[in-house]
């Protein structure tokens, strides 16, 4: 009996032994891709280890590309020109490119795989992008499920961003067999302060990082992200300036209304914020003070339905419907909007046919 | 020995297993792909090519060490653990080689390899050509067979939701409501099969 059990074992074992040697074996010989250089831009070669994905072969060069969803081909974002080297496109990649972009050789940095030498193009931005160390400086409510968090950096303690622009904040690992992720959240302060960045962020039910943020986080403790990146910007003209968003899609309106106070600018706005009830509503007395600040700048809070016991005389209605009573001048406006994908998709909607330029309409949507 | 008896009866095997005893429509067996990696007609050729290929060889591969080890030891109870092994040491391998020597085979197959190695498909033949007793020969025609009933079905299934993509499905039936009840459809459809072979 025992010794049916040590014989059983033992086949088990070693048949599993045999196995494995002979993948590492495999392994060392054909996964080996021995050191591969990567030109970047024409300008500069770097020399890595072949075998590893491009994306987390230039993370580990600390060049930094946008990625939401940890590199399993599920985002789109981590997009770059690689010029030689790639082999044919995969099936993984096809869904998130378009026939345009196929045919400039972009790619999924994900799923390209560093098997020789390659020859790629960054863009430039992205070089300013670098891995910040940073303390949770504050936390505060501003809905039962909205929160600002106020981050000081410590390593580098400087950041320079252009306002509209996100950042990656890495949650690390917090609950038995969880994982490093990384999420996108735009910065939310005052660009003139350099030494810290401040994120609104919506709880997301079941969601990694913002669970880690409403149920982890705590005031000092210390957290990693890289950035910034997005290319959600104010324009630089005169044109009237329409802003629309949701919940915690004020964050890069805040900044950018930060920025116009700062640089003394001029521009007419008006800021559309929609919410469900008034209690949803939040940094009211911020706006008023940006109202008073600003040359010509309205806050205009939209509430969708306030509740029985809410007093509120302020406009009813879905945020969208707001905007098409409101705009008088929209094929002259340039819109910025930003929010969940069903907000954005409807401001788009009702601004083109107040005729608002398609190209004059800019926005960052959350998926 | 005379081989001519075995290879047709491998032969009948391998025709029911692609129609009466479809691995997927009839035992239910590898549905995960299937409904996950059904929405086009080309990433669904892949698959089903890929499954083919893992699931001939492995139970060639699963024949061999069942009744060259496990029998001769007397473990045959440890076919579920030892199966699985080989299946995903195998299939780790065969990417491995073609991600260096094949980028065509690879780009073709090799990216759908990871998705099948732990697929109950590609374990379930294995231990259903034990169970059956088949010898080596109508082994091959089993795994064949299953795996070209596997892609048929696929392709089907993806053929079918390409048509229905721009279809009005009402709102609580989209995505895996549809493709379940059509999967439905199918293997009723299949079972029309059944009566055509008496053989296993």
């Amino acid at each position: 009996m025992v010794l049916d059990i040590l014989v059983a074992v033992a086949v088990v074992s070693s048949i599993g032994t045999v196995l494995a040697g002979l993948l590492c074996i495999c392994e060392h010989f054909l996964a080996n891709y021995g050191p591969c250089r990567i030109n970047i831009n024409e300008e500069r070669d770097i020399t890595v280890v072949g075998g590893g994905n491009l994306l987390s072969t230039l993370i580990s060069e600390k060049i930094f590309i946008p990625s939401a969803c940890g590199g399993r081909g599920t985002c789109g974002l981590c997009k770059l020109k690689v010029l030689e080297g790639a082999g044919p496109l995969l099936p993984t990649e096809e869904p998130y490119l378009s026939d345009e972009e196929t045919q400039s050789d972009v790619r999924l940095s994900c799923q390209v795989k560093v098997r020789g030498d390659l020859k790629i193009e960054i863009p430039p931005e992205l070089f300013a992008v670098r891995e910040y160390i940073c303390r949770c400086a504050s936390i505060i409510d501003l809905t039962h499920d909205i929160k600002q968090f106020r981050f000081e950096l410590v390593e580098p303690g400087q950041i320079d961003f252009v306002p509209g622009q996100y950042i990656q904040l890495l949650a690390p690992v917090y609950k038995k067999g969880g994982e490093e992720v990384y999420r996108a959240y735009s910065i939310s302060s005052d660009p003139s302060d350099t030494n810290s960045i401040e994120l609104i962020i919506r709880l997301v039910p079941g969601g990694i990082c913002t669970t880690y943020c409403f149920e982890c986080l705590k005031v000092g403790d210390q957290v990693k992200f890289n950035g910034p990146y997005g290319d959600f910007r104010l324009s630089d003209n005169d044109t009237p300036i329409v802003f629309v968003a949701g919940g915690s899609g004020m964050a890069p309106i805040k900044c950018m209304l930060h920025h116009m106070k700062n640089t003394g600018n001029k521009r007419k706005a008006t800021y559309h914020f929609g919410a469900n009830v008034v209690k949803e509503l939040f940094l009211i007395d911020l706006m008023s003070s940006f109202e008073s600040e600003l040359e010509d700048f309205t806050f205009v809070p939209v509430v969708a339905s306030p509740a029985a016991d809410e007093s509120w005389d302020g406009q009813t209605g879905l945020v969208t419907e707001a905007v098409q009573r409101n705009l008088k001048n929209a094929s002259e406006c340039e819109a910025y909007l930003c929010g969940s994908a069903g907000l954005i998709d409807a401001a788009i909607k009702v601004l083109m046919e107040l005729g608002t330029k398609e190209e004059a309409i800019f926005y960052d949507k959350f998926e | 020995m005379n081989l001519g008896p075995e290879i047709s009866q491998a032969f009948i095997v391998c025709i029911s297993a692609v129609f009466t005893q479809n691995i997927l429509l009839a035992y239910f067996l590898g549905l995960c792909p299937f409904l996950g990696v059904s929405r086009e007609v080309k990433t669904a050729t892949g698959l089903g090519l890929a499954v083919i290929f893992v699931l001939t060889s492995t139970c060639m591969l699963n024949w061999l060490v069942y009744h060259y080890i496990l029998v001769l030891l007397g473990l045959e109870f440890f076919r579920f653990i030892l199966f699985i092994i080989i299946i995903a040491a195998f299939v780790q391998l065969v990417e491995m080689v073609l991600d260096r020597y094949s980028p065509f085979l690879y780009q073709k197959l090799g990216v759908f390899l990871p998705l099948i190695t732990v697929n109950c498909a590609i374990l379930g033949a294995s231990l259903f050509m034990v169970i059956r007793d088949y010898s080596f020969i109508v082994t091959i025609g089993y795994g064949f067979g299953s795996g070209l009933g596997w892609f048929l079905a696929i392709m089907a299934m993806a053929g079918i939701r390409q048509k229905l993509a721009n279809d009005r499905i009402p709102q609580g039936l989209q995505g895996p409501g549809i493709t379940l009840i059509i999967a439905g459809l199918m293997a009723l459809a299949f079972m029309g099969f059944s009566g055509v072979l008496q053989g296993r």
